[in-house]
């Protein structure tokens, strides 16, 4: 078990800056996310980290040692691949012992250690089968029993669950998440899925082009994100948001635009003061927008028409049109709307998000 | 299969593969023929009126024992076995080496050496043999199995290493980074992982290699001279045919007993080899 510390850490091909800058600490027995579109550069920092690819600049050490020049043999870590990469022509037993006999265990703390991981796994019966004779989720086990056998000091994960269909994904995920209470090795893990970011995730590295963008715990960046690209990036439906121009009136800050006025809660209104008379973006979640009910606040609603109900069984989403902005509302089950009705949607005031246009920093 | 009308099938399918499969056996089936026909049918005129060219009622066994017994045929199957086993093993070897560099490691003009390597196969052997039988000359190596077993690495070796170097590339990196990162040095890695894995691809270059050294001519008929150094297919094109007299069905029978190693040797790894052909490496 280890810490991980990257510095400055910089990867470069011919054309492509591909990871730029990028400082992490990762904490002993900590399960860290990286997520970010394709191409942000998470993999390719993990491919660091692992010894696959060079470092162009930059730092990277576990547990105090610097190990950019090691080989991936040397640096005590285990990774699994999106593709599992299991040896095709190898049994499962052999697959999982075979990191053991490269380092020269002998025979039988080889059996007993691969053994105890089948049995954490649940593969004891398939030992003496081949990769072509299971199934997706099982590959995936023994890929995992692969990398548990060698007790490393930190775990690699590159988009284990993407070859999964959907229900094995959600499965494997709580599995995981068990795995590693149960283990407490370092971890760290690289997906494009926000959800499986928010769920595994310790701690969440948001990447885009190569930078870090925010890092944080799970709720920290959806309830504060760092920027724009943060704030739609997490959270499922994404984010709303409505470019607003900023204006002071009877003493009060104004987000306004052509299809809505709301007048702008008193806990940003102090930051954004230095905003009045300029374009911004309002964001605002989802589930933070709702029906309006006759004691509502007029200045915190606005008038929309729907043009999609989409019913999911435990919420409602409706997407709505505010004149020329289109937003989606998570509303109650019971709420009996239908399309082309016009209504009003009032926003919760202490849930609004507000962005500068130029860095797309959050105000 | 052909969908529809059940003529439809046989103008597009069976009456084609019958034509196919006639034309493509013909020959096989006409040196079987000859071989075991005795003399007195093989050179009977056409317009005898008992001539019966694609059958016989006496076959016989005469011309393969004359081959076996009059001729070196036996010391012709042997070079040839040794020498294609020879060839056949020097450029696999360097063939899986320089495949596995060629499409694995990250160097500067990796793809313009792979296309170099390339480009010395297209020299049709017709040229490369007067050059090459000045250097056999030099090295005294002249009518010996040696002068062939170091010459025919010179089209072997390009063939191997690009029919490798595409199976290679067939196999998901991710195997090789696994094995790295589970402790294997490269050449571990390599000889424990990528080439178990890559075993159709080299059985496919193991075959195409043996064959085209059994069935090689030019350089056999150039540097090889006494008639107990010689292949198969030089001994008996050489030795059966003297001025215009043709031993048909001892030619017939050399070719017959000559092609049975060929034949065995791809029927035992068909599957194999097209897997190989088609690289395809299954999780």
């Amino acid at each position: 078990m280890a810490r991980v510390a990257m510095r400055g850490l910089n990867k470069k091909y011919d054309e492509v800056h591909a990871v730029i800058d990028v400082n992490l600490d990762i904490r002993d027995q900590e399960f860290v996310v990286l997520v970010g579109p394709s191409g942000c550069g998470k993999t390719t920092t993990l491919r660091m980290v692992a010894g696959l690819e060079s470092i162009t600049g930059g730092q990277i050490s576990i547990d105090e040692k610097v190990v950019n020049e090691l080989p991936p043999m040397d640096r005590d870590i285990a990774m699994v691949f999106q593709n599992y990469a299991l040896y095709p022509h190898m049994t499962v037993y052999d697959n999982m012992a075979f990191g053991l006999k490269m380092r020269k265990f002998d025979k039988s703390e080889i059996a007993g250690r691969v053994k105890d991981a089948a049995d954490i796994l649940g593969i004891q019966e398939l030992l003496k089968r081949k990769p072509r004779q299971l199934s997706g989720g099982q590959r995936q086990r023994v890929a995992l029993g692969r990398a548990i056998v060698r007790h490393p000091q930190v775990f690699l994960f590159d988009e284990p669950l993407s070859n999964l269909d959907a229900k094995l994904r959600v499965q494997m995920r709580v599995e995981l998440k068990k795995l590693h209470e149960r283990l407490g090795t370092t971890a760290i893990y690289v997906t494009h899925d926000q959800v499986e970011a928010m769920t595994l995730g310790d701690r969440v590295v948001v990447m885009r082009d190569g930078r870090v963008q925010q890092v944080g715990d799970p709720m920290e960046l959806y309830n504060e994100p760092a920027n724009r690209f943060v704030a739609g990036f997490i959270g499922s439906p994404a984010m709303n948001f409505a470019a607003v121009r900023i204006a002071a009136e009877n003493g009060s800050l104004w987000a306004e635009s052509e299809d809505l006025r709301i007048k702008v809660p008193e806990r940003v209104a102090q930051r954004l003061g230095r905003y009045a008379g300029m374009e911004a973006t309002l964001g605002v979640r989802p589930e933070d927008l709702r029906i309006a009910r006759d004691g509502d606040a007029r200045d915190l609603s606005f008038d929309v028409a729907i043009e999609v109900v989409e019913r999911l069984g435990s919420e409602i989403l409706l997407d709505v049109a505010a004149g020329s902005t289109s937003m989606v509302a998570s509303v109650e089950p019971t709420v009996t709307a239908k399309v082309h009705e016009k209504l009003r949607l009032a926003i919760n005031p202490d849930r609004v998000h507000f962005f500068d246009n130029q860095t797309e920093a959050a105000i | 299969m052909i969908e529809g009308a059940h003529w439809r099938r046989w103008v597009f399918f069976y009456v084609p593969v019958t034509a196919f499969v006639v034309c493509l056996l013909f020959p096989f089936y006409w040196m079987v023929i000859t071989a075991i026909r005795p003399d007195s049918e093989l050179y009977r005129p056409w317009s005898a009126p008992n001539y019966a060219p694609f059958w016989t009622s006496h076959p016989t066994m005469e011309h393969i024992n004359d081959l076996l017994s009059e001729t070196l045929f036996s010391t012709w199957m042997l070079n040839t076995m040794f020498i294609s086993l020879a060839a056949t093993a020097i450029s696999l070897f360097c063939g899986l080496l320089a495949g596995y560099a060629l499409s694995r490691l990250k160097f500067p003009y990796a793809g313009l050496i792979g296309t170099a390597i390339f480009i010395t196969y297209l020299v049709p052997q017709t040229l490369l043999f007067i050059p090459l039988a000045d250097i056999i000359r030099n090295f005294r190596l002249g009518d010996s199995p040696w002068a062939l077993i170091l010459t025919y690495p010179t089209f072997l070796i390009p063939f191997c290493t690009w029919l490798l170097m595409g199976y290679f590339k067939s196999i998901p990196k991710e195997l090789e980074e696994c094995a790295r990162i589970d402790g294997a040095p490269r050449w571990k890695a390599m000889v424990y992982i990528i080439f178990p894995v890559a075993i159709p691809g080299i059985l496919s270059a193991g075959i195409f290699a043996f064959t085209l050294s059994w069935n090689e001519f030019i350089y056999a008929l150039v540097f090889l001279s006494s008639p107990e150094q010689k292949t198969v297919p030089v001994g008996v094109t050489s030795e059966l045919v003297r001025g215009d007299v043709f031993y048909w069905g001892e030619l017939m029978a050399g070719a017959l007993l000559g092609s049975i190693p060929v034949a065995f040797v791809y029927s035992f790894f068909v599957e194999y080899y097209v897997s190989g052909i088609t690289g395809s490496v299954k999780g």
